[in-house]
């Protein structure tokens, strides 16, 4: 079980927070105007890799305030945690 | 069994206190201190169990928690009862009852022993080869395998114990109170650093804490009472908790560890009584030392578990802690110096040692020389090629290795003893490391992996980091610690150091014998049987990775995890296929590192703590009325009100009746309420539902439906426009919580432009509906000074009013079809206000009703449930409810999706209506939908979601969703039952009232 550090809270444990998959895929402004591969690639296709990854976490049993975190999946290492529109700290 | 092997000469075993206790229906006596095994071996006593596959008669192996055989059933009781318990760590107390598991009728005459005669034909991979064939014939075999496998029993009742969960944070965790433990805690917590010592014995020191030898010294004083001076040290510090026998289970990721403090099995039954029996420790340290030790490694030979032989670390640890022998003709078996020390505890205590039998050639210690002295035969480049005796160990045979070690020569010699003592070396325990995340490197020169990359800030030392010789244990532990916690202030300064061992060995994996390899029984997993010849056979077979290898033969898959032979089993296969040692890495090591019972699992969360339970205002009103409740979510619903001696259905019939018929009152308490303001709040309101929300006028209400991104149907609920920027949004009861936090999200993420706040009421809010046509009538008396006319109340559309001068919030809004009122008050007005109604329809036959009413009531009408009636593959397209979804509306959550290529097909499966041809006939719920019966395979079209018997149009109807139901209105299609098949057409889901009439009925 890992530490989250809250960018509102600060560090709580995993348990209060609820993950919400990878990060930085925009809602499209203008869904009517896609195709169906389009639409599709914005609802369907994660990139799921092993490393580094952006995610979306929601301070759920906290602050309930979304925020960003880069992750190294392989270890949970948590590299860089930050808010919502802010561009990846790391690479 | 009359013999007794108690040496009177430990510190442990207080042997002023005797303690009786039964072991397979008979009594022995032993002393406070003694493990179960401990005692067990002072009365001679070795064969306590039978092996899994082949019944083999087994002993005791080990004094610790590796141990694979001597495993037993703790307690005769049915609550109690427990399974797979280690001899070797079970302390005795007064009363204990135990025996032996995997035997039957008996461990002296065990039926399942003719499988040892078999076993030419129970190879690896038996039970997957043979009984899968013929397939029927499983049920035959099924029976006879379950009752001869299988390791002890599970009690038959609930557990009475106690059980809880503590969190612990600490600077540093140190596990493994050995020398290097003992030393690192110290280290730790002089230096001001809140230090969490545990150690899984009973007592501290590790395995030299009772050693008297005198070829085992630090700064000149016998290594046991240097260690007892330093704990007696420790013991005072302040900032330091001491935690004995505390278990730790799991290392986790980010120095998250659990472990389990076990407080009471040690004590006598009728001093347990009301205490905690085992704590789970859930320990959050900002480093963690592991100081683990080394688990001793056994030999690989023919015959090699008979009872009596044991590892020679394990006939050490006997005698030095509890005073015990192991037998009075002993022979040791060893490829390094491990067993002179036991040799030497057994001189000192004038214990007989027939003989030591060396793998090696060449011996150079000055232990040896020792041992020698003392007139104890030494063949040396020698190995046993075989053991006699079926239920104890009584001889042995010995040949001489060949120069390479891969064949044996010369003329076999027989001795005889009663007690063997093998040591193959010794293997780090890593597990908790490894578990953590860690990667081992393997070391060559003596064939141990050890820690390579630590994931998180922690370190391993003393022999669980490789260092087994005293002089490294001690200066390496200095070493490593003082720069892990950054310390300088420390006691030790150079240590003096007496150890009469020496590093060599020689390390042959599977020792050569002289009869074929399919001849001999060489266990590399003594618990699951698995032998040489098993693992070699996997290799023959095809199996290469270890993983592989390891499910396939069961090695390592045991209570004990192949403690003790998984490296074997990883040494056979490399040399076997030609490969390198730590090429094939090791099988995973996963928690828990010994077994935790269920109880410690769930700690206090059992029964009515299990899950959190919420109640509406008004429960204690149905439970004073006999209300039946059924779980929704967390929520308890009442579920219906049974009368007298009614059933489920008589009940929901009456209510269902009354409330068309009357006037029936529901507690809908349990919806979730999401308060929504802002000056954005409308425009919100557009993107989440599916319909149009910015001409709703203030004051009324409307029905709205939530899709996902993908179309599919989320939720589903009426929201009321209380001003310009202000609306109150109720949600289904399950869906609540993910509603506010999908809603949020999008606001938050999506949407951050938008100026709207979100609150949950749900709990602020008793909700009472009062149906029917007697309704009105009910709710004028309540609130006599609201005009309830339908001028000025009118259908989806509320009013603001008061009662007895509290603030109330009456919705007009129906979920039956009927004329229907929903009265919204502070909840903790909620019950007077309930019985204010049911008093005021006691003329009308008030009939409260609960959720399976309220089910049926809606199917009659057609409305759906979301959740039951849809499974997140349904669009509102799908459920016939295009009318909801806003054409003119450019966006909302799930828009796009609706015309995706897959949810504009025909065939998708659609919400319809169905009638059974026999009207008495209620079908099944979850029940299949077919056209076809003749078909081959039948194709499934869809299933029932809802069914009933309406009493209202005596009748018995349901929804389903079918394939392409939408154009099948009047179709016959066959729902199939076990035992017949179910004639259906298909209709219109809407059943009573299509125009809505009863809306504005009043009688």
């Amino acid at each position: 079980m890992f530490l989250i550090n809250c960018p509102f809270c600060g560090e709580r444990e995993q348990s209060e927070f609820k993950a919400g998959g990878e990060a930085h895929i925009e809602r499209p402004k203008q869904p009517t105007e896609l195709s169906d591969d389009e639409w599709a690639e914005f609802l369907f296709m994660r990139k799921n890799i092993k490393g580094v990854q952006f995610e979306r976490w929601n301070h759920a049993h906290g602050c309930r305030k979304w925020f960003n975190i880069a992750r190294d999946t392989s270890n949970d290492q948590i590299k860089a945690v930050y808010k919502m529109g802010e561009k990846p700290p790391v690479k | 069994m009359s013999k007794n092997l108690r040496f009177k000469s430990s510190k442990l075993v207080d042997e002023t206190y005797r303690i009786s206790f039964k072991f397979n229906n008979k009594t022995y006596y032993g002393y406070k201190g003694d493990t179960l095994a401990s005692a067990l071996l002072a009365n001679d006593v070795h064969l306590v169990g039978r092996s899994f596959k082949y019944h083999r008669p087994r002993g005791i192996m080990t004094a610790g928690s590796e141990e694979p055989n001597a495993i037993i059933q703790l307690h005769d009781n049915t609550s109690r009862t427990e399974p797979n318990v280690r001899a070797t760590e079970i302390e005795i107390y007064e009363g204990l009852v135990a025996s032996s598991q995997n035997c039957w009728p008996s461990v002296d005459f065990d039926i399942g022993g003719i499988n040892n005669i078999l076993s030419p034909l129970l190879p690896a991979g038996f039970y997957y080869k043979t009984f899968m064939w013929p397939k029927s014939f499983w049920e035959k075999y099924e029976y006879f395998i379950r009752k001869s496998a299988g390791l002890g029993k599970s009690p038959k009742e609930a557990d009475p114990d106690i059980y809880e969960h503590r969190y612990i944070h600490c600077d540093v965790l140190i596990i493994g109170a050995g020398i290097s433990g003992i030393m690192a805690a110290k280290m730790a917590a002089k230096n001001g650093l809140k230090t969490l010592l545990v150690d899984e014995k009973s007592f501290l020191g590790g395995s030299t804490i009772y050693d008297n030898s005198e070829f085992l010294k630090i700064n000149n004083q016998i290594t046991s009472s240097w260690l007892e001076k330093e704990i007696n040290e420790i013991s005072k510090l302040k900032n330091l908790e001491i935690k004995t026998r505390t278990s730790v289970a799991a290392f986790h990721g980010y120095n998250f560890l659990l472990a389990r403090e076990n407080l009471t099995d040690h004590l006598p039954i009728s001093q347990r009584k009301n205490k905690v029996r085992h704590r789970l420790l859930k320990i959050r340290a900002k480093k963690v030392i592991s100081a683990t030790g080394a688990i001793e490694r056994p030999l690989i030979f023919d015959n090699n578990d008979r009872p009596g032989i044991l590892l020679s670390s394990a006939v050490k640890k006997y005698i030095d802690l509890y005073g015990v022998a192991c037998g009075e003709n002993n022979i040791l078996f060893t490829n390094n110096d491990t067993a002179y020390e036991t040799a030497m505890s057994m001189v000192q205590r004038g214990i007989k040692v027939n003989a030591i039998i060396d793998n090696r050639e060449e011996i150079v210690s000055k232990l040896s020389y020792e041992v020698e002295k003392n007139n104890i035969k030494i063949f040396k480049g020698y190995t046993v090629v075989d053991t006699y005796g079926y239920k104890r160990i009584n001889g042995l045979s010995i040949m001489q290795l060949s120069k390479d070690g891969q064949k044996v020569i010369g003329k076999k010699i027989k001795l005889s003893c009663d007690s063997l003592g093998v040591s193959g070396g010794w293997t780090p325990a890593v597990h908790l490391f490894t578990q953590s995340g860690g990667k081992l490197k393997f070391r060559e020169n003596d064939q141990v992996f050890i820690p390579n990359k630590y994931p998180s800030d922690q370190l391993s030392i003393g022999s669980c980091n490789g260092d087994f010789s005293l002089e490294e244990i001690t200066t390496n532990t200095i070493l490593s610690v003082k720069k892990f916690l950054n310390i300088n202030d420390i006691d030790y300064n150079t240590f003096e150091i007496i150890t009469g061992i020496n590093k060599s060995k020689r390390n042959i994996w599977l020792l050569p014998s002289d009869k074929i390899l399919g001849k001999t029984k060489s266990f590399v997993d003594y618990q699951n049987d698995a032998t040489a010849k098993d693992i070699k056979l996997a290799l023959r077979e095809g199996f290469r990775s270890i993983e592989h290898v390891k499910r396939y033969t069961t090695t390592g898959m045991g209570t004990d995890q192949g403690k003790l032979g998984n490296m074997h089993a990883l040494g056979i296969i490399s040399e076997t296929a030609g490969t390198k040692m730590g090429e094939h890495g090791t099988t995973t090591f996963r928690p828990p590192y010994t077994p935790l019972t269920f109880g410690t699992i769930v700690g206090r969360n059992v029964g009515e703590f299990f899950d959190i339970i919420r109640r509406t205002p008004i429960h204690d009103w149905h439970v004073t009325n006999n209300a039946k409740f059924e779980n929704v979510g967390q929520w308890k619903r009442a579920w219906y009100y049974p009368k007298a001696n009614e059933n489920m259905h008589q009940a929901v019939q009456r209510e269902s009746k009354a409330a068309r018929e009357c006037a029936g009152i529901l507690d809908a308490s349990t919806l979730g309420k999401i308060d929504i303001q802002g000056t954005d709040a409308s425009e919100f309101l557009n993107r989440v539902y599916t319909n149009a929300w910015s001409k709703l006028a203030i004051g009324k209400c409307r029905y709205g439906l939530m899709l996902n991104e993908d179309g599919m149907v989320y939720d589903d609920g009426v929201t009321s426009r209380l001003d310009e920027n202000h609306y109150i949004m109720t949600t289904t009861t399950g869906g609540a919580a993910n509603v506010l936090g999908k809603l949020e999200d999008y606001l938050q993420t999506e949407w951050p432009e938008l100026d709207v706040y979100l609150s949950s009421v749900t709990d602020h809010y008793a909700t009472i509906s009062v149906c029917g046509p007697h309704s009105k009538k009910i709710v004028s008396k309540v609130i006599p000074d609201l005009d309830f006319s339908d001028e000025k109340f009118p259908h989806m559309s509320f009013k603001n009013a008061k009662i007895d001068q509290i603030k109330c919030r009456v919705m007009r809004i129906s979920f039956t079809g009927e004329q229907s009122y929903e009265i919204n008050i502070q909840s903790n007005y909620g019950k007077s206000v309930w019985e204010k109604c049911i008093e005021a329809g006691k003329d009308f036959n008030i009939t409260p009703y609960g959720t399976e009413t309220m089910h049926l009531l809606r199917a009659e009408k057609g409305f759906i449930i979301v959740g039951q009636d849809t499974d997140a593959t349904m669009t509102p397209i799908d459920l016939q409810m295009d009318w909801i979804v806003s054409k003119k509306k450019y966006d909302f959550i799930g828009k796009r999706s609706l015309y995706r290529s897959d949810t504009i097909k025909d065939d998708r499966k659609q919400l319809v209506g169905l009638l059974t041809e026999n009207p008495e006939e209620v079908l099944e719920e979850g029940a299949q939908i077919v056209a076809d019966i003749k078909k081959s395979p039948i194709e499934m079209l869809g299933h029932v979601t809802s069914s009933y018997y309406s009493p209202n149009l005596n009748k018995s109807i349901a929804l389903g969703v079918v394939k392409g139901g939408k154009k099948m209105l009047g179709q016959k299609l066959i729902i199939p039952m076990e035992n017949k098949n179910i004639n259906v057409t298909v209709a219109d889901p809407v059943f009573l009232d299509k125009e809505g009439e009863r809306l504005n009925a009043n009688l």
